[in-house]
């Protein structure tokens, strides 16, 4: 008897499940969200986050949800339509592709407000028991590429033949060439490429000159010099996780890792950046451009959710006040790198105006 | 001589024993390995994670000054009250030599900015706190609590450090007068999720997990009972069943991230229902548990030996008594631990819930299952990628939190096992 009323028991539990589930999205599907909710890159996220504490603490809303889906998955999420299901802001350590840009469109999302925040460098660290390398663009692509220019100077490419520093250049230590760094899925790693691959790659002339060549097999030739990186060893993909790139470097003094200037900022007992053409890496350096490795970070709004998610208005005017991204803002002792006065106040007249972002300008 | 049986076996009798002493050897050292890998990771963990139970508190005496907070008789006006200044003033009159705006900030920078909060919450609390001095024990920043706690180094160049020396005598006379000291973390154990390591807890995490644990175990065990019954009891060996059970043993096996996928197309884009809701993730984790609750329950069945059932049938019950009176209530405390093992499973899952968008920074703790949550082991994930030195120690106190979770759930498996296992 009593396998029996366990059994009914189980039952009607399934049966009352399924009843309150099916009623509870009917009615989640009719009401309003009450709380903003942001998708996108995973080096905004630690930014984004912060703000949406802030607001939530001071602001009376309800805190805003920040999901971490990476810049392209945010982007899709954000892009896939306008109503209460889909996100009202999506975060992004690059600018918005005018492919995305037009997904969007064709979705129904066809009124977006582009904000900057800031920027973000990429640091080259090592161990503080290391001696600091002075290193520039040309020799970190020689480094690191799959394939590279013959040293004769010949035009042609021979796969990577460079073992340790030295072997690139005689000044730089006999040290064997070692560099933990995010994998193909990060943004760091595309802007990594993007600002010293390809800048490194372009100081051959040749190279440069397939950059520069209107035929798109010339400019897919460049893509693929610049954006392969060798696989024998030298440069090891140690996962998005950039605590463990720390922890490593700390037990390996010889070798290097690539990761968000903020890491450097948080560990600087224990972590040093490397100089890259001349110049070290510090808040003041990156904030006035000396030095190169940097990318901007955005994050985009939809306007047609501004008036209907409750807090939109607040959360885009805590986020563009001098308190957050400011020089001394809240934002900045995170990590954050402020923007220059005058861009500041461009983006803080848009996020009032709610201007008008246009595929075209992408 | 002639060689009898016997002394073929005792010729080859050393080597037999031998064979067995190695064989034993081998299996000693292999659980001692097990073992070692253990102890290992409980010691890495509790080593790294201990110390983020303790919380480093510096005392002040907060001085409810009518005069700075205004109009407290409303709640709006209360949200608004200028909190922040109180607690900066009660820290400006203990080093009253402070004077430059720089220095002004950094000596509040010492507190966590969560500080005029806590005291809000107080006078919310009591408000007949106004004009009187309140000794409040508040939480450090993350960046003292670091030091105190010996995570960062005191001896290095002032520049590589988060502390200035200005800072640190600071804090040096706040020891000597006896107003910081480490106490238990209450914190951790009653937040949600917090950018600032010193105000970040584990509730809110603790209890999204708990919602959808219930979604689940109130969905797959109910079903999954049933389908291992129908299979093993009722449906006839035929083609269809042979296809059914090769697919429900293939699905024990699918990757987890699969049933995330399958969970973003039906759940969210067909149904409409809600994001980083836990009655999403518990109706995907409930796809992820079920065939192994079925072939769990299918297994407890299949032992119930077959002269309970002829007994049962021989007096008469029908097919229906001789399962729900006889077989079911022996067969019960297998597929309770079944179920247990794959609920344990579900609770240390992650990958689906990246889909359905439960990987996500959410500082309000849910109260209900249709509430955006994440779950314990997306909080340590989450924690483990920030850049603040103070994620490091709460990431293993979070691992300690779900390891207590796990091994608490499989200890009541073994216990519901023993006590109502019936052997024949």
């Amino acid at each position: 008897m009593k396998g029996k009323k366990i059994f009914a028991g189980l039952g009607v539990a399934a049966a009352l499940t399924f009843g309150a589930i099916t009623f509870n999205s009917n009615a989640i599907a009719d009401s309003a969200r009450d709380y903003i909710s942001v998708v996108g890159s995973s080096t905004v996220y630690p930014f984004a986050t912060v703000v949406a504490e802030q607001f939530g603490k001071t602001a009376g809303f309800k805190t805003p949800k920040i999901e971490s889906t990476g810049t392209g998955g945010g982007m899709k999420l954000f892009c896939s339509g306008v109503g209460v299901q889909h996100p009202d802001i999506a975060n992004a350590s690059r600018r918005m592709k005018k492919s995305e840009c037009e997904m969007c469109d064709k979705n129904g999302v066809k009124d977006i407000l582009e904000v900057k925040i800031g920027y973000d460098g990429i640091v080259l660290g090592a161990s503080k028991k290391s001696s600091a390398m002075n290193i520039t663009r040309k020799e970190l692509f020689l480094a690191l590429a799959a394939n590279v220019p013959e040293a004769s100077g010949a035009e042609s490419l021979v796969p990577n033949p460079y073992k340790t520093w030295k072997d690139i250049n005689p000044a730089l230590p006999a040290n064997k060439i070692e560099v933990l760094g995010p994998p193909p899925t990060s943004g760091t790693r595309d802007a990594f490429v993007e600002l010293v691959m390809e800048k490194g790659g372009a100081e051959f002339g040749w190279i440069k000159a397939l950059e520069k060549s209107d035929k798109k097999e010339d400019k897919d030739k460049f893509k693929s010099i610049c954006h392969t990186i060798r696989e024998d060893g030298a440069y090891i993909e140690a996962g998005e996780n950039d605590n463990l790139i720390v922890q490593k470097l700390d037990a390996n003094p010889k070798a290097f890792g690539i990761f968000g200037f903020s890491f450097l900022d948080q560990n600087g007992d224990k972590i040093q950046g490397t100089p890259v053409e001349g110049v070290v890496p510090t808040f003041e350096a990156i904030a006035d451009g000396k030095y190169s490795v940097s990318r901007p970070l955005y994050f985009y709004v939809k306007k047609a959710h501004v008036d209907v998610i409750p807090g939109m208005k607040e959360f885009l005017k805590e986020f563009a006040s001098e308190k957050a991204w400011g020089e001394d803002g809240y934002l900045s002792e995170k990590g954050l790198i402020p923007m220059p006065d005058d861009e500041r106040k461009s983006f803080t007249k848009d996020v009032q105006t709610l201007k008008n972002l246009s595929c075209g300008d992408l | 001589m002639i060689e009898t049986n016997i002394d073929i076996v005792k010729k080859g009798l050393g080597k037999r024993y031998r064979a067995e002493k190695r064989f034993r050897i081998y299996g000693v050292c292999a659980i001692a390995a097990s073992l070692i890998f253990l102890a290992f990771l409980f010691i890495s963990i509790g080593t790294n994670g201990y110390t983020a139970f303790q919380q480093t508190f510096i005392r002040l005496s907060i001085y409810f000054d009518p005069e700075i907070l205004g109009d407290t008789t409303h709640r709006e006006s209360l949200a608004s009250a200028n909190f922040p200044a109180i607690v900066k003033q009660s820290l400006l009159k203990m080093f009253p030599e402070v004077q430059s705006r720089g220095e002004k900030k950094q000596l509040t920078s010492l507190i966590s900015s969560g500080a005029s909060y806590y005291i809000r919450d107080m006078f919310v609390e009591d408000p007949n706190l106004i004009g009187n001095t309140v000794q409040v024990w508040i939480p450090a920043d993350d960046d003292v609590d670091m030091l105190i706690k010996g995570h960062t180094e005191r001896g290095v160049e002032e520049a590589e450090r988060r502390l200035n020396n200005k800072q640190l005598g600071w804090i040096e006379k706040l020891e000597r007068d006896g107003n910081i000291e480490k106490r238990f973390n209450t914190i951790f154990f009653t937040a949600g999720d917090s950018r600032e390591p010193e105000l970040a807890g584990i509730w809110g995490a603790a209890s999204g997990s708990f919602f959808t644990m219930i979604v689940t175990l109130l969905l797959s065990f109910p079903i999954g009972v049933a389908a291992a019954i129908y299979l093993e009891e009722f449906a006839k060996k035929n083609r269809w069943t042979d296809i059914i059970e090769v697919n429900i043993n293939n699905l024990a096996a699918v990757p987890s991230i699969v049933f995330g996928l399958l969970g973003l197309a039906v759940f969210l884009n067909f149904f409409g229902m809600p994001r980083s809701a836990p009655l999403v993730g518990g109706l995907v984790m409930t796809l992820m548990t079920l065939p192994v609750i079925i072939i769990a329950s299918r297994a407890a069945l299949k032992s119930v030996p077959p002269s309970i059932r002829e007994a049962a049938l021989g007096v008469g019950a029908s097919q229906m008594q001789m399962v729900f009176h006889h077989v079911l209530p022996l067969a019960l405390p297998g597929m309770l631990t079944g179920a247990i093992i794959g609920m344990a499973r579900a609770l240390g899952e992650t990958a689906p819930l990246l889909m359905i968008g439960m990987v996500a920074f959410i500082v309000d703790v849910p109260s209900g299952f249709t509430d955006p949550a994440t779950a314990l082991p997306v909080q340590i994930f989450l924690w483990a990628d920030s850049p603040e030195r103070g994620f490091l120690e709460k990431t293993s106190a979070a691992i300690m939190v779900l390891l207590t979770f796990l091994i608490a759930m499989n200890a009541l498996a073994v216990i519901l096992r023993k006590k109502f296992e019936k052997r024949w």
